[in-house]
């Protein structure tokens, strides 16, 4: 009789050998937990969301569309777009920048540094409209004499708008692009550099090349909060309608006004612009994460 | 490596720092550290006495306790669900979830101007959660410091779930076996194992929250009357006092708000120092 060795599903554990570690078998409380998640975020955050959009289209796609012919709002978004387009350029090259000349590094107050820089996240908007105002101002302004004699106009202009725009957003670059590049290490660049590539070769064809996911991530939070920004902007801006107001400026002033439509509208605008961002973030997350992976590949092999 | 540099003792080493470096500081100090500057030289202008008096009047000290008061109970609600949601989201299976993932990142995103007219509609008299919560608990939310406190917790929720999630999915499941097959109870494993573990984390981020909620502007001035001593917050006060033209004013208390978040930026950065105990036995492993 010949013997068979059943195969291994077949083989059963003694009875008394728990089958699992899984602490969650007989309990009703972790199930509990996903569900009041769910619930929280779904009234914390959903329904706001939701309402946005409901709101915008609630009397139909016409009234939605008829928003746009309103001058107010048609200058309220050319603003803000102006101001993106000149903030983003700039704190994107700063990023850069500083992200080459510091993580690199090692120098005495390097931590205290990336705090500095990380330091517009934790002031309050309203105090950084402050301390513009204190600095540029006209008649209260530490440099008014300066300003007035070039017959400058920062504050109630745009080029405050912008200046609040960049200080509120210019953290974000560097935060992305600087931990990837601590990582990655030196060994690159150096190769480039005894093959005889300048310096702003090696930064085009080998350092860009190798954060340009973290990059595009930065580029991304950069000009969202770029486009949305309110507390810094609405401290400088005056915000008077059709010269100095922003579009997030102005879904404020038409809610207070009264003007539901236009200010749902406004939002909506807004709020689809946020959710393409989180979804391209979503996008590039991927794509880093891919990428870092592969660099720790390389690493080992 | 084979370019042998000609060693030099001191700080003739010191090479004239590269464009990157000089472009870097010259952008920090237009930008950040000029108007810092402004900022600190107008409050020393003020002097002492008066700095006192005018950090301390009865409408200031009314909007502290409201904008700090607020933010530390919305910070611990979104402590508690914070950690709930980052536990569902890291430890549980379930349909939505990655929906939910996406929509915790929604606070970051949405501009606050459009976060706070939502929610001023969705709680407000005629609203989907207003209109019932004042029918049946007789509870008013919007123009109310209520408000101020929904319009906090919706800014501060993604910095706690954000912050506890990673140090979650590392921690070691073999910790929380060893201590359940040496007959801890569920709870015990909880309370005495993994939270100590997460404690760091979800202070951080509990921390980051806070000093968020404190700064907010946007989303709160729409949701609240903005009348003082009811709920008017802070950073309201200072754009009040710049539309008095109550210059003096608005840099004190400016500049506590300021002092406010240095501090926050300490705290928070050595709470980072502390949770790297845990992330560095990670590494070791």
């Amino acid at each position: 009789m010949a013997f068979t060795i059943p195969p291994l599903r077949d083989i059963k554990p003694p009875r008394w050998v728990k089958p699992s570690f899984n602490l969650s078998d007989r309990n009703w409380l972790p199930e509990l937990i996903p569900i009041t998640a769910c619930l929280y975020v779904g009234v914390v955050i959903l329904l706001p969301a939701l309402a946005v959009v409901v709101q915008a289209f609630a009397k139909g796609l016409g009234v939605f569309l008829a928003n746009f012919q309103s001058e107010e709002l048609l200058s309220a978004l050319k603003l803000t777009l102006i101001v993106t387009a000149i903030a983003v350029p700039c704190n994107t090259v700063f990023g850069l920048a500083a992200a080459t000349a510091i993580a690199r590094r090692r120098f005495r107050g390097k931590a205290l540094l990336l705090s500095i820089i990380d330091l517009p996240f934790s002031i309050s908007p309203v105090v950084v409209g402050l301390m513009l105002v204190l600095l540029y101002s006209p008649s209260h302004g530490l440099l008014a004499p300066v300003i007035n004699s070039l017959g400058w106009k920062i504050i109630f202009s745009w080029p405050g708008i912008v200046l609040a725009t960049i200080i509120v957003t210019f953290p974000f670059m560097a935060r992305e692009v600087i931990p990837l590049l601590e990582e990655e290490g030196w060994e690159q660049e150096e190769a480039a550099k005894t093959l005889g590539a300048t310096d702003w070769q090696v930064f085009w064809k080998v350092t860009l090349p190798s954060v340009r996911w973290a990059a595009l991530y930065g580029l991304i939070l950069t000009t969202a909060r770029a486009l949305g920004e309110f507390g810094a902007v609405s401290v400088v801006s005056g915000n008077i309608r059709a010269e100095t107001q922003t579009l997030p400026l102005f879904v404020e002033d038409a809610y207070k006004q009264y003007q539901t439509e236009l200010a749902f509208g406004a939002a909506m605008v807004l709020g689809g612009v946020a959710i393409v961002s989180l979804l391209l973030k979503l996008l590039v997350e991927q794509l880093l994460e891919r990428d870092k992976k592969a660099a720790r590949l390389d690493q080992e092999g | 490596m084979a370019v042998a540099q000609p060693r030099l003792p001191g700080w003739f080493r010191l090479r004239l720092p590269s464009w990157p470096w000089r472009f870097t500081w010259a952008y920090l100090v237009l930008v950040l550290f000029l108007p810092l500057a402004g900022m600190l030289l107008k409050a020393a202008g003020v002097g002492p006495q008066s700095f006192w008096e005018l950090a301390t009047t009865p409408e200031a000290l009314a909007a502290y306790k409201v904008s700090f008061g607020v933010a530390a109970l919305a910070s611990l609600v979104n402590g508690v669900f914070g950690l709930l949601v980052a536990w569902a989201l890291i430890r549980r299976r379930f349909p939505g979830q990655r929906l939910l993932d996406s929509l915790i990142d929604l606070p970051f995103a949405l501009p606050t101007a459009v976060a706070g007219l939502a929610l001023s509609f969705v709680y407000g008299p005629e609203g989907w959660l207003g209109k019932p919560l004042m029918q049946l608990f007789g509870l008013k939310v919007s123009f109310t410091v209520v408000g101020v406190g929904v319009a906090m917790v919706f800014i501060s929720l993604p910095f706690v779930v954000r912050t506890v999630e990673p140090v979650l999915r590392s921690l070691e499941k073999e910790q929380e076996e060893a201590a359940w097959s040496l007959g801890a109870s569920p709870m015990q494993t909880f309370f005495r194992v993994v939270l100590p573990q997460l404690m760091p984390a979800i202070l951080g981020g509990v921390a980051q929250g806070y000093s968020r909620a404190v700064g907010e502007y946007g989303s709160v001035v729409m949701i609240s009357s903005n009348v003082p001593f009811r709920d008017l917050i802070t950073p309201t006060l200072i754009v009040q006092k710049l539309e008095e033209y109550d210059f003096e004013a608005a840099t004190v208390i400016g500049s506590v708000m300021l002092i406010f978040s240095l501090i926050s930026l300490l705290l928070i950065n050595l709470l980072q120092v502390w949770g790297q105990r845990y992330q560095g036995s990670e590494g070791s492993n």
